[in-house]
């Protein structure tokens, strides 16, 4: 049973919402993919011990109320079906999407980068954790350290402290200058100001960074680099995450070029090849209020409605200056790439450490030779951190992008080109 | 609140639970062992790093994007 | 200085450059770090009665290899865990009786399987299947690490290196400057034809799948007998079953055949139909996940045997090119047919049928 949209997009956190609504009003036939169970992105999750704040849950019933939008949740893209057509699946079945028009808003997912005792239950990222206790994960009483780089540091500890748990220190990498001179910079934008001043936790600190995850079987402490002493933590918890990188691979594979690591969109968030375009951090990273612009300008641009695309200009221009001051004052100290040891695992997925990679000239020779990169996340964890190690660009993506059943394969039609 | 089997062990969890969040609920959290034999639990939270692969009636899916239905079975990989 | 130049670092180069260099001769390796099918392919050990010429390659080459496993290391996954090959009615089952015939006639050491047998060993095949032909002896392996220890040996030198010309027993490399040795070998699969247009190489393009750790479903190389009847006779686009159990509970999916195609993207179409078919075998296979796709080009002959031997037209330049879908299962027999040449002995097995006279015409040197 396939399926037609006049306008498919890719995402449901801020940027693919605001473009689906952005383009309602045309009366087109909108498909709105996600891969959670529930829309909102990363940023606006939902789930049992979320706190979803209203603009979203404004945005979600306005979602449901729109008939010419239609939504599917737990869906992923497997693999190009043909021209315009997608093959996806979600927990039931395969199916093939075809669209005149389509919107990347596919986001972002955390840098996370090896150290030694990461592999151990009870690390996870830092808005990994966040994620997973809106999904009811229980922290109630559990002493959590916070670490790696950037605001989303601050939101992770404050999701864990709503829930009850105790964080014992968030640990910053970036210095105190740099730290200090994004935040004399909020003022530009009262509303970031406010937020930080709430997320504002005594247990910050600059210029800190793991060392090592110690424990057995699970986690049982830290050891952090702290403005230049060593300090160990016993805890439960480690949420560390070093950043956000942009998920491009559908993109990529789509044939959308990248400018650096993000898709390369124009004014119109149309990405270089036409019918195509792109919004959010999926185009780079600058938070949520630079993803709602984004993607409203999409969704005016996808149904040819270029004024109210154009109106949003300034506003987009406004949280563009936010996202650069973001993304200056917490770029990664040179002293993160040697936290590995020759033992340090660096593909999780097939258990290949850190020695078996070094030494080698590029990504192919060093994934034929080791397996890194061979497993289920298919190079998502291991190959930032190749690129941040070893500066290696991954291969271009192939199908299926993401682990898929069969069964959804053979919805590919398997009659030969003409 | 749906009630699910979790490596054989029924659970009440609240609605919109995630099945990652029903394993620390009910056990270790533990989702997996790896490859060297090392135990593993959720890492990135959002479907990417495929360290919480689970069978789930059977077939094998990610339990942080899985929410828990009534009479779902829940199995780790050993 | 190199005694002998090989240009080709996959299984076929490396298995002669190991051999070369346990006679005491000094190997150089070029390779030019191009997509090969030794990193794309199955790494299926097998041995194959479709002429005798092709048994006789493919079972002395299995021989060889069951002697050097012991020697392998871990990272080679070197299993002996054989080929079932599967009749899905009558004719397949008749077809399998006579291969069984052949191949006990020739020492090698095979069992037929009727239906029901067929369920107890592999519980995952699909109902109503006519029976089975085990060849214990088969086995996998992974064909990258094999390369890699093979030319892991004194002597042997490599150099990352594109190869713009040949000139009997001269290369010229990309950057201009020649090297000279006793004898250059090609052994660069569906690259040979830049280097020789003459060479009657043709690159037959095919897909793979591999799914996530699922151990203890298979135990043999699951193989359909339609293979030998659909997929060799046909010439345009074929698919066949090929299940293979890896040692990391993954189970890789082939095998499919188109020519005259040299784009590696994977082909949406190509991948549902091979994926059908080995579902047709494997009903339980549509339930499991497949977490990455990839497509290889086998380097094909005219009559599926390889070319080993000096080129008859240049002398200096030896060829082992040409070995399909037999690359890695007779990797270890071509480097002792070539070996055996170069030093003018008695060769294990009769060199004749894969001379590249046959093709290129007699030698025009004495």
């Amino acid at each position: 049973m396939n399926e037609y949209a006049d306008l498919l997009i890719i995402g449901a956190g801020p940027a693919g919402m605001a473009a689906a609504l952005a383009a309602a009003s045309s009366g087109a036939r909108i498909v709105l993919l996600d891969d959670n169970p529930l829309p909102g992105g990363q940023i606006w999750r939902d789930g049992p011990q979320a706190k979803l704040p209203n603009p979203a849950r404004q945005m979600r019933g306005r979602l449901e109320a729109c008939s010419n939008i239609r939504r599917h949740s737990g869906t992923r893209v497997i693999a190009c079906a043909g021209p315009k057509q997608l093959l996806v699946e979600d927990a039931d079945r395969g199916w093939v999407i075809g669209y005149d028009k389509l919107i990347l808003c596919t986001g972002a997912r955390e840098l996370l980068l090896p150290f030694p005792g990461w592999t151990l239950p009870g690390v996870t990222g830092a808005g990994g954790l966040q994620a997973l206790i809106k999904g009811g994960l229980p922290v109630q009483d559990e002493r959590i350290v916070i670490a790696g780089s950037g605001p989303l540091l601050l939101a992770s500890a404050a999701t864990a402290k709503h829930n009850g748990a105790q964080v014992l220190r968030i640990a910053e990498q970036a210095c105190a200058a740099a730290v200090g001179g994004f935040a004399a910079q909020l003022p530009r934008w009262p509303n970031k100001l406010m937020q930080s001043v709430t997320l504002f936790d005594r247990h910050y600190r600059t210029g800190t960074y793991v060392l090592a995850a110690l424990g057995n079987e699970r986690l049982e402490g830290v050891r952090l680099q702290q403005q230049g002493k060593i300090v160990e933590l016993e805890c439960d918890r480690l949420a560390c995450g070093f950043g956000l990188i942009p998920n491009t691979q559908l993109g990529q594979a789509l044939g959308c070029e990248l400018e650096g690591q993000a898709i390369a969109v124009d004014a119109w968030q149309t990405t270089r090849r036409a019918d195509y375009y792109a919004a959010g951090e999926c185009t780079g990273f600058g938070g949520s209020e630079l993803a709602l612009v984004e993607g409203a300008i999409a969704g005016h641009a996808a149904v040819g409605d270029l004024d109210s695309a154009r109106a949003l200009w300034p506003r987009r221009a406004c949280w563009q200056g936010f996202a650069n001051a973001l993304n200056k004052a917490f770029t990664l100290d040179p002293q993160l790439k040697s936290l590995a040891q020759p033992d340090t695992l660096v593909c999780r997925c097939e258990d290949v450490p850190y020695a078996a990679l070094a030494g080698h000239t590029d990504w192919r020779e060093a994934k034929l030779a080791s397996r890194c990169g061979m497993g289920a996340c298919q190079s998502r964890v291991c190959g930032g951190t190749l690129q941040h190690l070893f500066g290696w660009q991954p291969a271009a993506p192939r199908p299926p992008f993401s682990p898929a059943r069969i069964e959804t394969l053979l919805c590919l039609d398997d009659t030969p080109p003409a | 609140m749906p009630e699910l089997m979790l490596d054989g062990c029924a659970l009440r969890v609240a609605e919109g639970t995630s099945v990652a969040a029903a394993l620390a609920l009910s056990g270790d959290g533990c989702t997996r062992t790896s490859v060297s034999g090392q135990r593993r639990a959720p890492l990135c939270g959002m479907g990417i790093c495929q360290e919480c692969r689970v069978t789930i009636d059977g077939r094998r899916r990610l339990a942080c994007q899985t929410l828990c239905r009534d009479g779902m079975h829940v199995e780790t990989q050993a | 200085m190199a005694d002998v130049i090989v240009i080709g670092a996959g299984i076929i180069g490396a298995a002669c450059a190991q051999a070369l260099a346990g006679r005491g001769l000094r190997v150089l390796v070029l390779d030019a770090g191009l997509p090969g099918a030794t990193a794309a392919g199955m790494g299926h050990l097998l041995v194959l009665d479709d002429n005798p010429a092709e048994l006789a390659l493919s079972q002395y080459s299995l021989q060889r290899w069951r002697e050097l496993a012991p020697a392998l290391p871990d990272g080679c996954a070197y299993r002996c865990n054989g080929t079932l090959w599967l009749a899905a009615n009558a004719e397949e089952m008749a077809v399998a009786h006579s291969k069984y015939l052949n191949l006990q006639a020739q020492g090698v050491a095979c069992e037929l399987i009727s239906s029901s047998a067929l369920h107890q060993r592999e519980p995952e095949l699909c109902e109503g299947l006519e029976g089975g032909l085990l060849i214990n002896g088969d086995g996998i392996l992974y064909a990258p690490a094999t390369a890699n220890w093979m030319l892991d040996t004194p002597n042997i030198s490599q150099r990352r290196a594109r190869v713009s010309e040949v000139d009997g027993n001269r290369v010229r490399l990309d950057n201009g400057h020649w090297l000279s040795a006793e004898a250059v070998i090609l052994a660069n699969g569906v690259q040979a034809n830049e280097l020789c247009p003459e060479l009657p190489i043709e690159p037959k393009k095919g897909h793979l799948l591999i799914t996530d750790r699922y151990p203890g479903k298979v135990t043999h190389t699951l193989v359909e007998l339609g293979y030998v009847t659909s997929a060799h006779n046909a010439s345009g686009p074929s698919t066949a079953c090929n299940i293979q159990p890896r040692p990391t509970g993954q189970l890789f999916i082939g095998a499919s055949r188109q020519f005259g195609t040299t784009d590696p993207q994977v082909e949406g179409w190509m991948l549902a139909k091979m994926l059908r078919r080995a579902t047709d075998y494997m009903p339980g296979l549509a339930q499991l996940n497949g977490i990455r796709a990839w497509t290889g080009f086998r380097a094909a002959s005219p009559d599926g045997l390889p070319l080993v031997g000096q080129h008859p037209q240049r002398k200096g330049l030896w060829l082992a090119v040409g070995h399909e879908g037999l690359g890695v299962t007779t990797a270890p027999g071509t480097a002792d047919l070539l070996v055996a040449q170069l030093f003018d002995e008695t060769p294990p097995l009769a060199a004749q049928p894969y001379l590249p006279q046959r093709f290129l015409g007699e030698s025009v040197y004495a």
